[in-house]
């Protein structure tokens, strides 16, 4: 036997290491929060690391996980070992060839991160409602409820399924343990040998379709068969517990790591007990363990193999001494009479019961209640609550903990003070910001720690909502035992607060336990002026508890030492040098170590950076000293404005604050509909540089207006009368056309909104004669400005907004005047994607419906607390909604079938109500034109006309033409979503919706990998270009949809790219709106998973188009009608080589940096490609218009 | 006809080199450039401060927007082995110096040094015959003198000459005050070869945007005239090589080089614009004018017309400028 390892990895990289190493196959496709562990089996297998049988698994993306279900069937089908990784709405979408694996007695497991499933809303977080999905599919299931647990019960699956030929899911929760960092022994590629019997292994393949000696399997069978066939496989699953058990038992005896299929932790006299399985189990039976020292006398049961339940194992676990029973459960089955495990339970027992085999002298009560959901904590205060419910002669049943629920009176009530914290255990707590990298900072300190033989670490990490100036919470815990505790830090004794704006925001110092240390970075102030600077009420909070505060100016030691704006090392070495986990020269020289480690193939200089950091931190760590009084007159700023709306104030509010625990089920939307617009109630002021808008300089093009990935250059024009009540610093210039002198023009920046990402000045064409480097729009410090600018923003606002009749649709100049209803939304700082967003709210905003596909466009346009789709003046605005990822364009076309259908029946109803209603007005109502904006705008006052008069009708058909009357003006029906949606998961209905000849628009905002998920390669990501599944560079062109969809005549198809050509981008959008038909737009987004500059984006994108990479075209059916040729090319030919574009993108200088010859090669097929591309377009662009499609009616 | 030449104490087969360029990209081209009969290729500049840049800008890039959202706590996969830093120019250097026969000289340029000498050394490890340094700073920081970037060089050319066994050569800039003085203390310094002269980026502006680009044209013929004269000065009064960069586009400037004194002379703009089979045309072409003229050797020809040689030293002194005014004037008038 090899040595034993011991590590420190999450459960991901735990679960995944084994599974990659007992498979020959995986299926793979990215989903939070599993992504990591396919993630990692591509980069082991591009790494060439083999399996325990000496070869490397083949590992394969495919475009869903119903194709990576798909994939999976085929290859157990012909007897490889396949795995596959996923989650939620991935297992949703393997359940049909779940059924088939598991009828075909297959021996697979998938490996589960367990998590929310999308219902009311979507969720990315952790709980037991995708696996409880799945029970009927005829898959057995083992829950692992640790990090060293999904290590070990990935072999253990394994091992089972061999020997039972029933397939198994081996889940864990997601993010709690799938993302929790902890330390572990690493199982080694003998005692997996050891586990997986090489004759199971060979009787699988046996089984194998093999055209060698054939067989044939997947029947269709009638009524006279197929039910005696479905009882076939019932001794199968009856020996799976004793399998199970029996594998463990194995594993134990090679490991020493004993697991049964139910364990029991407590007190073995316990009259109460707590039944559940997951991550929860931890905290219960640390709970237990507590209490029973306090007296009580309690136990835990611990469900591993939950499906099938053993029962004669459940009742020789259960103490006999048991009065009381609580199954706890991490799912909701709403209209079930109890959820799935309670109901399994109460029926083993009343069984048992029955049958006299009880092991207690009579039935224990037992109660069913739920927690945890979307990973909500799990605390030991909430065990503790359930223990107590057991105490009680009528305990709740069907209860729910960890909540307050004041609707249904479900929630038991909890006592937050309770805690079980270990005096032993160093509870840290860091508050930073994404971009400061804290959290890398952490994972590091606990490799430093966990490698120490001595101690035990773990870690955990809280991430918001946004992608931009996002905060982290990390939580970590360092001891000399094991560490279970699977719940936030409840009391730290050491606080690091990495951003000092911190102590605005939230209470940060709520859970510093009396006498902790807090270290905090003052920056931009010297530590000695930092007290003064604190609030009083946080002040105060550190006096009462007795805090240790150290200060730093870590963004000016990190600036002084050329490491930007990275504080992360900075930080590191101050939290181990005032917490004294371990002594400070050591960690000193470990924290060396460590970064030379990490940074040693990165290059030298990255390496040198740190280490001066290092040096020169200690130098400038101080300890603050706290007067015995409050000194500040600061209060905590409000968290939004006195003027926000209700919900605002009591609910969106409460979220923003870090507080959307403590709200109650009724003050929540019982059915998932939020208000729109609540991103302006948050100012967030997450750049201190922001733009400055020069009037004199200004040529009022509204090209910094139309690129502002966040909405906050505004501009308005308006009668010079307006200006008399302006603020004296309100910036105003005469309006750059001649004929108007009494017309002012105003640019105004919402600076606390502004992200600095810089695009609007990047994009200036004006320039000051007398200096060069300044344009009509320039970066600057945000502090001096502020005050006055948010009095201009103010009076801004009370300018009336400019007449969309007046407003010039066909010029960028023109829409700047159109206020975006798509606003501040929480992308990344330069997000290449939300200024087509923004476009489409500007100039359809009104009448607007879009279906928005899962992903980034989702999570920053929907994720709560605030959204950005917003109103105008009139209360119109874009209505939003995202269904799935994979359903998107069919979600959008019904959305247009419902256009069409009530426009139908309207316009039937007013035909038949016409000598009521007034002929002349019907016939407007349904024949005129609505193309222009002046056209729409008729169209309403004709609909509201026609209400008015409908008012007075006592006709009983009025009541349904008033539901419907808006749907007389054209709606304009947007499909949105990403590249890994349109390409891969939601192709296929790209392609429906595309055929359906409806009047639908298509927006496909591509930025050619899976953004959200972390930078997985799509069908659209470039030849040769890096990406996740792609380590090795991209070896396949991307997919050409344009031309696919121009096969079908009759569909408007655009590429635009706003940083190359802003104007065909509009002209692209208007053109495709206005066609009646199906449209697509495959708009080219900038992204930072391209590793580039942000800032440079638009730059890209134009050489994205010089090189021929990304050609403009427009295909226009109603061009084609016209006789004429329907196929426009946009930009001219390739002027730069691939490469002057390619290598300024990380994505394709990466492989430059591994495998030069590759990347060279690739380089060279995709300037062919491109080439040849380009003759085939130039070709197209070229012919007669009769040589295309005709043109077929929509 | 004997067409050798010794640079550096290396001897060439003929003096007609490859100097510094993107065509020494690849083992391929440095084979083709051999083919095609350079006596020597000079790599392409290993710049220390892009290698510094381009590691940091990496790391940077690679981790910009990682662990701020739950989803997407990375953007690119992780892989182990990168090669950042001089590892792939090592390892060009070292395969193309495995593949031809010819001398392969390294180039480098570095900002500090440490970064001098420990590439310098690297180089050679990787089987450089001769390390060309590519001085090349703009002093436009105000407060230096000209005697720092003088002592500056000097300082360069004595670390990395303690550093390495191989030859060094420096190309130099032609903007010193007194070029001799300068070659002459580069020379004592322990220089092996004087590479003259280093043409240095001159940015253009763009007018449409208001923006300084950059512009680098390649030489043209008549550029030769000043590294002509400054070798013409220098041709037997330095123990260092003399090479001859800039303008070389015909036979005829080959010509010129040699007989002012030039051991080498260095090609890029003909072969960037006629392709890398020019090299042959010149060294033909070079071979073609000595027939003609009936000389023997090219060191028959080297200096023959260098300061020290010619009929009228001080042509090439001032009154040189007065001579050309003076040819103004038509004999005819």
């Amino acid at each position: 036997m090899t040595e034993r390892q011991v590590t420190t990895i999450d459960g991901n990289e735990a679960a995944a290491y084994v599974a990659y190493r007992v498979n020959e196959v995986c299926t793979i496709y990215p989903i939070t929060p599993s992504s990591t562990m396919a993630e990692l089996a591509d980069q082991w297998a591009a790494e060439g690391i083999k399996n325990i049988w000496g070869t490397v698994p083949l590992v394969m993306e495919m475009q869903h996980e119903g194709g990576a279900a798909g994939a999976a069937h085929g290859a157990l089908q012909t007897g490889a070992l396949t795995t596959t990784f996923t989650a939620s709405q991935g297992l949703m979408l393997m359940i049909p060839n779940m059924y088939k694996i598991a009828g075909e007695l297959t021996s697979a497991v998938f490996h589960v991160a367990a998590r929310s499933l999308a219902t009311q809303g979507l969720s990315i977080f952790g709980d037991h409602q995708d696996v409880m999905a799945v029970r009927p599919t005829g898959f057995c299931m083992l829950a692992s409820s640790s990090v060293q647990e999904a290590h070990d019960m990935a072999l253990i699956a394994q091992a089972a399924t061999l020997e039972a030929r029933v397939p198994f899911i081996h889940f864990f929760d997601g993010f709690r343990t799938s993302h929790e960092v902890n330390k572990l022994t690493l199982l080694t590629d003998d005692e997996m040998r050891a586990m997986i019997r090489d004759d199971l292994v060979l009787a699988h393949r046996a089984r194998a379709l093999n055209p060698d000696r054939p067989f044939i399997r997947g029947t269709a069978q009638n009524p006279d068969v197929y039910f005696q066939s479905r009882e076939t496989v019932n001794p199968f699953y009856a020996k799976v517990p004793e399998i199970v058990q029996a594998a463990m038992d194995k594993f134990a005896g090679i490991t020493g790591r004993t697991y049964h299929l139910f364990d029991y932790f407590g007190d073995p006299q316990a009259e109460r007990v707590i039944i559940l399985m997951g991550s929860g189990t931890e905290t219960a039976r640390e709970t237990a363990a507590h209490l029973n020292q306090h007296g009580e006398r309690v136990g835990v049961v611990q469900i591993r193999l939950c499906q099938p339940l053993s029962a004669p194992d459940f009742l020789a676990t259960l103490p006999a001494s048991v009065k009381s029973i609580a199954v706890l459960e991490r799912t909701k089955e709403p209209s079930a009479s109890g959820e799935p495990l309670y109901l399994e339970i109460v029926n083993l027992l009343m069984e048992a019961h029955a049958a006299g085999t009880l092991p207690t002298p009579a039935l224990p009560r037992i109660i069913g209640g739920r927690y945890g959901l979307s990973s909500k904590e799990f605390t030991p205060a909430m065990c503790k609550t359930v223990f107590d419910e057991l105490r009680k002669n009528q305990p709740k049943n069907h209860f729910t903990v960890g909540i307050v629920d004041d609707v249904a009176h479900t929630s038991l009530d909890v006592d937050p003070s309770f805690d079980i914290e270990s005096h032993k255990v160093v509870r840290a707590m860091f508050f930073g910001l994404g971009a400061d990298g804290t959290v890398g900072a952490n994972k590091n300190s606990i490799k430093i720690i966990g490698d120490d033989p001595e101690f035990f670490a773990q870690g955990y990490f809280v991430y918001d909502s946004k992608k931009s100036g996002s905060q982290t919470v990390s939580h970590l815990r360092f001891g000399p035992d094991p560490i279970r505790a699977p719940y936030l830090v409840q009391s730290a004794n050491f606080i690091g607060v990495h951003q000092f704006n911190f102590l605005d925001r939230g209470d940060v110092l709520k859970r510093a336990a009396p006498g902790a240390v807090v270290l905090l970075n003052t920056s931009p102030h010297e530590p000695e002026e930092a007290w003064d600077r604190i609030p009083r009420p946080v002040q105060e909070e550190i006096i009462a508890k007795k805090l240790e505060i150290y200060g730093i100016n870590a963004e000016k030691v990190a600036r002084d030492n050329g490491m930007g704006t990275r504080i992360n090392t900075i930080m590191q070495t101050c939290f181990f040098a005032i917490s004294k986990v371990l002594p400070r020269d050591k960690a000193i020289d470990k924290i060396k170590y460590s970064i030379k480690k990490s940074y040693m193939r990165k290059g030298e200089e990255v390496v040198r950076k740190n280490f001066v950091a290092v040096d020169n931190t200690l130098v400038n760590l101080r300890q603050i000293a706290v007067p015995a009084q409050a000194t500040s007159t600061r209060q905590l700023p409000p968290v939004v404005p006195a003027a926000a709306p209700a919900f605002v104030q009591n609910v969106t509010a409460m979220m923003m604050a870090g507080r959307g625990d403590e709200l109650p089920v009724s003050a929540l939307p019982i059915d998932g509909t939020y208000p729109s617009g609540t991103t302006k109630w948050e100012k967030r002021n997450i750049s201190n540089f922001v733009p400055i808008w020069e009037p004199n300089i200004c040529i009022q093009c509204g090209n910094c207006s139309m690129v502002c990935p966040h909405g906050v250059i505004r501009s308005k024009f308006y009668n010079e009368v307006g200006l008399a009540d302006a603020p004296q610093a309100f910036k105003t210039a005469p309006i750059d056309a001649r004929g108007f002198p009494e017309i002012r023009y105003t640019l105004q920046v919402y600076l606390e909104d502004c992200t600095g990402c810089g695009l609007c000045v990047e994009v200036c064409p004006a320039k000051s004669k007398e200096q060069a480097n300044r344009k009509a729009i320039n970066m600057a410090h945000k502090e001096p400005v502020l005050e006055n600018e948010r009095a201009n923003i103010t009076f801004f606002e009370t300018l009336p907004e400019v007449d969309r009749g007046r407003v010039d649709f066909s010029t960028v100049r023109g829409v700047q005047f159109l206020p975006p209803l798509f606003e501040f939304s929480g992308a990344c700082a330069g997000c290449g994607e939300t200024p087509y967003l923004k476009l489409l709210s500007q100039l359809f905003g009104d009448r607007l419906l879009v279906a928005n596909a899962t992903g980034c466009s989702s999570i920053y346009g929907g994720n709560l607390p605030t959204t950005p789709w917003s109103v105008n003046s009139e209360g119109r605005g874009p209505a939003w909604s995202n269904s799935l990822f994979e359903d998107n364009a069919e979600f959008g076309l019904g959305f247009r079938l419902t256009a069409d259908k009530h426009l139908t029946y309207a316009q039937e109803l007013l035909r038949a109500l016409a000598p009521q209603i007034g002929e002349d007005l019907v016939d407007d109502l349904i024949n005129a034109e609505q193309v222009t904006e002046t056209d729409v705008r008729r169209q309403r006052g004709r609909v509201a006309e026609l209400k008015q008069r409908l008012k007075e009708l006592p006709d009983p058909r009025v009541q349904h033409l008033l539901s419907i009357a808006d749907q007389l003006v054209r709606r304009s029906v947007w499909i949105v979503g990403g590249d890994g949606w349109a390409y891969d998961i939601g192709s296929s209905g790209v392609d429906h919706v595309l055929a359906s000849g409806r009047d639908i628009n298509i927006l496909v905002l591509d930025t050619e990998v899976y953004s959200n998920t972390g930078g997985q390669m799509s069908k659209s990501t470039p030849l040769g270009a890096v990406a996740k599944f792609a380590a090795a560079g991209k070896q396949i062109g991307k997919k050409d949809v344009a031309l696919q969809a121009i096969s079908y005549g009759n569909v408007f198809v655009a590429r635009v790219a706003l940083g190359a050509n802003p104007q065909q981008t509009l002209l692209a959008f208007r053109e495709a709106e206005a066609y009646p038909g199906p449209s697509l737009i495959l708009a080219y987004s900038h992204c930072i998973a391209h590793g580039i500059n942000m800032q440079r984006g638009l730059d890209q994108q134009h050489l994205a188009v010089e090189s021929g990479h990304w050609p403009l075209v427009r295909y226009n059916p109603a061009v084609r009608e016209s006789g004429e040729n329907p196929f426009i090319l946009d930009s001219g030919r390739p002027k730069i080589p691939l490469k002057q574009y390619a290598y300024n993108e990380v994505r394709y200088k990466v492989l430059a940096h591994t495998n030069p010859q590759e990347a060279e090669h690739l380089m060279e097929l995709g300037q062919q490609a491109i080439n040849q591309r380009w003759s085939v377009y130039e070709e197209m662009a070229a012919r007669g218009g009769a040589t295309f499609q005709p043109k077929f009616k929509p | 006809m004997d067409l050798r030449t010794t640079y550096m104490g290396i001897e060439l087969q003929h003096p007609i080199v490859a100097s510094a360029s993107p065509l020494s990209a690849s083992v391929a081209n440095i084979k083709r450039l051999e083919d095609a009969g350079a006596s020597a290729v000079v790599m392409f500049s290993l710049f220390e401060e892009q290698l510094r840049h381009e590691s940091a800008s990496l790391e940077y890039l690679m981790t910009a927007g990682t662990e701020s959202f739950a989803e997407s706590l990375s953007y690119f996969p992780e892989i182990e082995d990168y090669t950042v830093g001089p590892d792939s120019y090592l390892e060009l250097l070292r395969q193309a110096s495995n593949a031809v026969d010819i001398p392969i000289i390294g180039s480098l340029n570095g900002i500090t040094n440490t970064g001098w000498i420990e590439y310098a050394q690297l180089m050679q490890e990787a089987g450089a015959k001769g390390i060309e340094l590519n001085i090349y700073y703009i002093p436009a920081d105000l407060t230096t003198s000209g005697r720092e970037v003088e002592e500056r060089y000097i300082e360069i050319v004595k670390a990395v000459k303690a550093a390495v066994t191989v030859p060094v050569a420096v190309k130099l800039s032609p903007f010193f005050s007194a070029i001799g003085s300068m070659a002459k203390a580069l020379d004592d310094a322990g220089a092996d070869g004087l590479v003259l002269f280093n043409r240095f980026y001159q940015p253009d502006f763009d007018l449409d945007t208001l923006e300084v680009a950059p512009n680098l044209q390649l030489s043209a013929s008549d550029e030769i005239r000043l590294p002509l004269l400054w070798i013409a000065v220098l041709y037997g009064r330095l123990r260092a090589s003399l090479a001859a960069t800039r303008g070389v586009h015909t036979p005829v400037e080959v010509v010129k080089y040699l007989m002012a004194g030039a051991d080498a002379v260095m090609t890029t703009s003909a072969l960037l614009k006629n392709g890398i089979d020019y090299l042959t045309t010149l060294r033909d072409g070079l071979k073609a004018w000595m027939e003609m003229r009936h000389y023997d050797s090219v060191a028959q020809m080297k200096g023959s017309m260098s300061q020290r040689n010619v009929a009228d030293p001080t042509a090439f002194e001032r009154a040189n400028y007065i001579k050309t005014l003076e040819s103004y004037r038509s004999d005819y008038s």
